[in-house]
Formats: C-alpha cells, sequence, structure tokens
C-alpha cells in the first residue's frame, strides 16, 4: 500500500507543477489573445452612431456586419484573390528551394537554411520599400519588359495588383519555405529510390512519391503564406493604388484616422471568419488533420 | 544512351540546386538594396527613393539623421529587450509545461498557443484595440499597450521553439546524472538548462527580431508613440530618408554576426565534445 501512495505522490505534485509552468503564458494569452476577440465581436454590433469620444452603445447592432460587407466587398474580394495568387507564387517557388535545400544542398543544407530566414533580419517595411525601386517605372525592370514589349512604352508595374501581389509573394516566402522544407526533410530518401528501381520517371516518382508525402508541409506552407497575406496592408500601401486597396487597409484606418469602431469590428470579424472558414475547408480537402 | 541519362541526371541534379539558388539570390536582392541606398546622397531631391549619388555621409552623419528617426530606433530596441525577456521568461515554462508534464487542458493550451501564429495579424491588432477601449485605456494607448501586443504574439514562437529543442533531448542524459547521485535540481541546472540553453536563446533572438519588425499590430495600438516600422510607413508618404537604410543594414550585419558567432560557438563545441 504504502509503495502505491509513494508513486502517486509525486506524479500528483507533478501534475500540479505543470500547472504552475503554464499559467503564466497561459493566462497572458488567455488575457490578451481571447478575450480581446469577444472586445472585438461586441464592437462590431455597436451602434454605428457613436463615436469614440462620445463613446458607443451596445445596441447588437448586426446590420453593421450587412453594411460592412457591402460597401468593402471590393475590398475583401481583393484581398482573398491577391493572397491566394500570392500563395500560389509561394508554392512553386518555395518548392523548389525547399526541395534543393532537403535533396541537393548537401553539406551546404544547415547555410541555405539560414540565408532562407536571412531577410527577416532586416526590416519588413524597408524591403517592401525596395521593391519600389526596382519596380520604380524607370526602373530595370520596366525597362526589360518594355524592350521585349511585354509592357507598353507608357505601361508600369509600380501601383498596379502585379506589384502588390509581387511584394506578398516576396514578404511571405519563407513561411511557405520552412514547413515545406521540414516535411520533405522527414521524407525516407529510400522510398524515392525504390520508386526509381522500378522504373518510374523521375516525374513520375516525384507525383507519386515525394509530393503526396510532402502534403503536410504542402498544407502548413500555404495556410502560413495565405492567412498574413490576406491580412496583410503594408504591401498594397507602399506598392498599390488607392485601386488596389485590401481589406487591411480599409479596417486600419476605419479604425485609426476615421474612428469608425464598429464597422472596422464588422469587417475584421468578417475576416476573421472568412480566412477560418477557408482554412476549415482546405484541410477538409487536403485531408491533413494534424498540423500542430 | 547510358552517357546520356548520366547526362540527365547530372542536369536534373544541379538544375534544381541551381533554381534554389537563383530563389536564394531573388530573396537578397531588396536586401541590397537597402545596403546599397544607406549610401546613396539624396540630398538633391529628397522625395524621389532612387538611388542619385554615392555618399558616406549616412553614416558618418547620424547628426544630421532625420527628426524623430534615432528616437524610434531607441524606442523600439527597448521594448524589443522588454517584450523578449518576457516572452521568454513566460515561454520557456510553458514549453517545459507543455513537453515534460501531462495535465488536463493540454491540448486545450497547444490550441491556444497555435492560434496567434495563424491569425492575422490585423485582426489580432483590432481585437486588443477593442480590448483596451473597452477596459478604458484607449486614451493611455502607447508603451504598455504595445509591449502587451508584442509579449503576446513573441510567446507562440518562443514556446515552439523551445520545445522542439526540449522534445529532441536525450533523457538517457538526465537518468544518468539521477544514477550518479545528481539531485533533482543540479541535474536541472547541471544537464538539462545547458542543453536546452541554445533553443531558448534562438526563442529569445526570434522574439526580439519579432518585435523589433512588428508593424501591423504595433500602429493600432501605439496611440502617440512611434516605433522604428511606423517610422519607416509614415516617412514613406513625405519622401523616406535615406538614413533608414542605415539602420536596416546595421540590423542585418548585427544579426548575421550573432547567427555567425553562434554556429562557430556550436562548431567548436561539437569538436570539443567529439574530442
Amino acid at each position: 500500500m504504502a509503495t502505491l501512495d509513494d508513486v502517486a505522490a509525486p506524479k500528483a505534485k507533478r501534475k500540479l507543477t505543470g500547472y504552475w509552468l503554464i499559467l503564466p503564458g497561459a493566462l497572458w494569452l488567455a488575457v490578451f489573445f481571447v478575450i480581446p476577440f469577444y472586445s472585438l465581436i461586441s464592437t462590431s454590433l455597436f451602434d454605428p452612431k457613436g463615436s469614440v469620444l462620445t463613446g458607443y452603445d451596445m445596441t447588437w447592432h448586426f446590420s453593421n456586419y450587412v453594411d460592412a460587407i457591402d460597401q468593402y466587398k471590393g475590398q475583401i474580394w481583393r484581398s482573398l484573390w491577391y493572397a491566394g495568387v500570392a500563395t500560389a507564387l509561394c508554392l512553386v517557388i518555395g518548392y523548389v528551394l525547399a526541395y534543393a535545400i532537403a535533396f541537393k544542398a548537401g553539406r551546404w543544407k544547415n547555410l541555405m537554411l539560414v540565408l532562407v530566414i536571412a531577410p527577416f533580419f532586416t526590416s519588413f517595411l524597408l524591403r517592401t520599400l525596395s521593391w519600389k525601386l526596382i519596380l520604380a517605372d524607370d526602373g530595370f525592370v520596366v525597362d526589360a519588359l518594355q524592350t521585349v514589349h511585354l509592357l507598353g512604352d507608357d505601361g508600369r508595374l509600380l501601383a498596379t495588383p502585379f506589384a502588390v501581389i509581387a511584394g506578398l509573394t516576396y514578404n511571405f516566402l519563407p513561411f511557405m519555405v520552412l514547413p515545406l522544407y521540414a516535411s520533405l526533410e522527414k521524407i525516407d530518401i529510400r522510398l524515392i529510390e525504390a520508386s526509381s528501381d522500378l522504373y518510374a520517371s523521375p516525374l513520375r516518382g516525384f507525383l507519386k512519391v515525394t509530393l503526396p508525402l510532402s502534403m503536410p508541409g504542402v498544407v502548413a506552407g500555404t495556410l502560413l503564406t495565405f492567412i498574413p497575406a490576406a491580412g496583410d496592408y503594408v504591401n498594397a500601401q507602399l506598392l498599390g493604388s488607392p485601386n488596389t486597396r485590401m481589406v487591411g487597409n480599409t479596417i486600419q484606418s476605419l479604425f485609426t484616422t476615421q474612428g469608425d469602431y464598429a464597422a472596422a469590428g464588422a469587417l475584421s470579424v468578417t475576416l476573421m471568419i472568412i480566412i477560418v472558414g477557408a482554412v476549415l475547408m482546405y484541410v477538409r480537402t487536403a485531408g491533413t488533420e494534424d498540423l500542430v | 544512351m547510358n552517357t546520356l541519362t548520366r547526362a540527365k541526371r547530372w542536369i536534373g541534379k544541379h538544375l534544381i540546386l541551381g533554381l534554389g539558388i537563383l530563389v536564394l539570390i531573388y530573396t537578397f536582392v531588396p536586401i541590397a538594396i537597402v545596403v546599397l541606398m544607406s549610401f546613396n546622397d539624396s540630398s538633391k531631391s529628397r522625395n524621389v527613393y532612387k538611388f542619385q549619388q554615392f555618399t558616406f555621409d549616412n553614416w558618418l552623419h547620424p547628426g544630421r539623421w532625420a527628426d524623430g528617426m534615432l528616437d524610434s530606433v531607441m524606442l523600439s530596441i527597448y521594448i524589443a529587450l522588454c517584450a523578449t525577456v518576457i516572452a521568454t521568461i513566460l515561454g520557456t515554462l510553458a514549453a517545459f509545461a507543455m513537453v515534460r508534464h501531462r495535465f488536463v487542458g493540454r491540448k486545450a493550451a497547444n490550441i491556444i498557443i497555435f492560434l496567434p501564429m495563424a491569425s492575422p495579424e490585423i485582426v489580432m491588432g483590432s481585437s486588443l484595440l477593442a480590448l483596451f477601449v473597452a477596459a478604458g485605456f484607449g486614451g493611455q494607448l502607447g508603451f504598455w499597450t504595445i509591449l502587451i501586443a508584442h509579449v503576446m504574439f513573441c510567446l507562440s514562437f518562443v514556446v515552439v521553439t523551445v520545445k522542439a529543442r526540449l522534445s529532441g533531448l536525450d533523457d538517457n542524459l538526465e537518468q544518468a546524472a539521477m544514477d550518479l547521485y545528481a539531485t533533482e535540481a543540479q541535474t536541472f541546472w547541471r544537464v538539462t538548462f545547458p542543453l536546452v540553453l541554445p533553443g531558448i536563446v534562438g526563442a529569445a533572438l526570434l522574439s526580439f527580431s519579432l518585435s523589433f519588425d512588428d508593424f501591423i499590430i504595433t500602429n493600432l495600438n501605439s496611440g502617440q508613440e512611434v516605433t522604428f516600422p511606423m517610422f519607416v510607413y509614415g516617412a514613406n508618404q513625405r519622401g523616406v530618408p535615406m538614413e533608414v537604410n542605415v539602420i536596416g543594414t546595421a540590423m542585418f550585419v548585427i544579426a548575421i554576426t550573432i547567427v555567425l558567432v553562434g554556429e562557430l560557438a556550436r562548431r567548436r563545441q561539437e569538436k570539443a565534445l567529439a574530442a
């Protein structure tokens, strides 16, 4: 009997230790991440007649959503569309890089991985500003495209959807490469060798073996790229024009310059719901549930 | 035919590596431009963001730096340091709880930790703003609200980074220490902690750079304070002073140096252990 207690006692103590260790962090996230969603939802139902100065009345104003979606559906669509294209581009470019690092880099693997995250070492805004220079009207990219007549003489890249998508693709590429690399790296190379031993062409081997095995990375990378891209407004602001405003631009200006909290809240909740819905649908189709 | 397939394979092998390297080069072009622009003399026309003339002046005369830029850099560094310390401590404790302890609600904790990394910043930022306003702090947005926000989004990254290191640990080492009559505390401080330390340092560096670089959440919750990214964003509307690129370049060089020194230290340690 005594032995049973001896075993049980430290275990119970250990259980409590776990709680104590996680408590401060969990509390921080509960108060400053979970509860704010509640505040956001209640803000989105405020009477829109209020203002930051006079305060808002809670009137369960569900029509805020109808109004916000109706007024800003263009920006919402544009965000999803730009983020979708940028994610697809990231997937293609990122897969090549992740594949090269996982299977072809040899002893340069670690160096290449550091280089993947190295852009994070300097400011996100400055890198985005650099794109403004690269895509400028008298820049070399526009010149080159005009020379080969892919772009008209007065054609431009800056302030077009192209520039915004280019910026999004560039900025979120590492979020695609890292999960792709992580899942490619886990693949048993013998499986790929086996497919070629069994006379599969390299392409067939890739499509039938490597690609399916890397699906968890594809799903994780796609989500980690699409979600921040859909909510981003820095690229649209620095590289785009008023015609390329995304939903993030609108939410930001409704909150900070126009002070229309009710509409901003409704739009923000709408964005979150769309993203959660898209993520659930995507994960279900892609069939990967162990993302965390 | 044999030589043909061999040639094909050689091309195949090096083609992908070559394409991968091209992608890396592409990711470095904007950084090269940041470095280049830090040597740009823009005194003739300030509102054109374009390389005009080479100069060392941006680096040599910090006194002439744009109004408010240095303050914004100092504020960003200060906030990043505070956020890093708090997030690293809380996150490391949480990582130990997640890996070493089984408790009810562990799955829920896992989800709460994962979610901030998968939520759009604009939504997190506006939620926090809604909370601050609802709690009556709408007029006191500033240092404290920025710090709270930064700790919030750094925490998850710390937990994930430390967790990865901790779960990859060989528990035989700890068993051996215990077998050799080390107490639990001795085992922790002499064996476990030093082994996890690289993960903690990595998490701290990650927190610092995330905090220093954050714009979207900060912009919503900063009140009158101006951090460095906010300074750059604001400057974009009036013409960017080239000095911001000096800060960008310096940051990059410092970060690369830290990574290289860390890598060298790791290699030396590995060699010492092997010998």
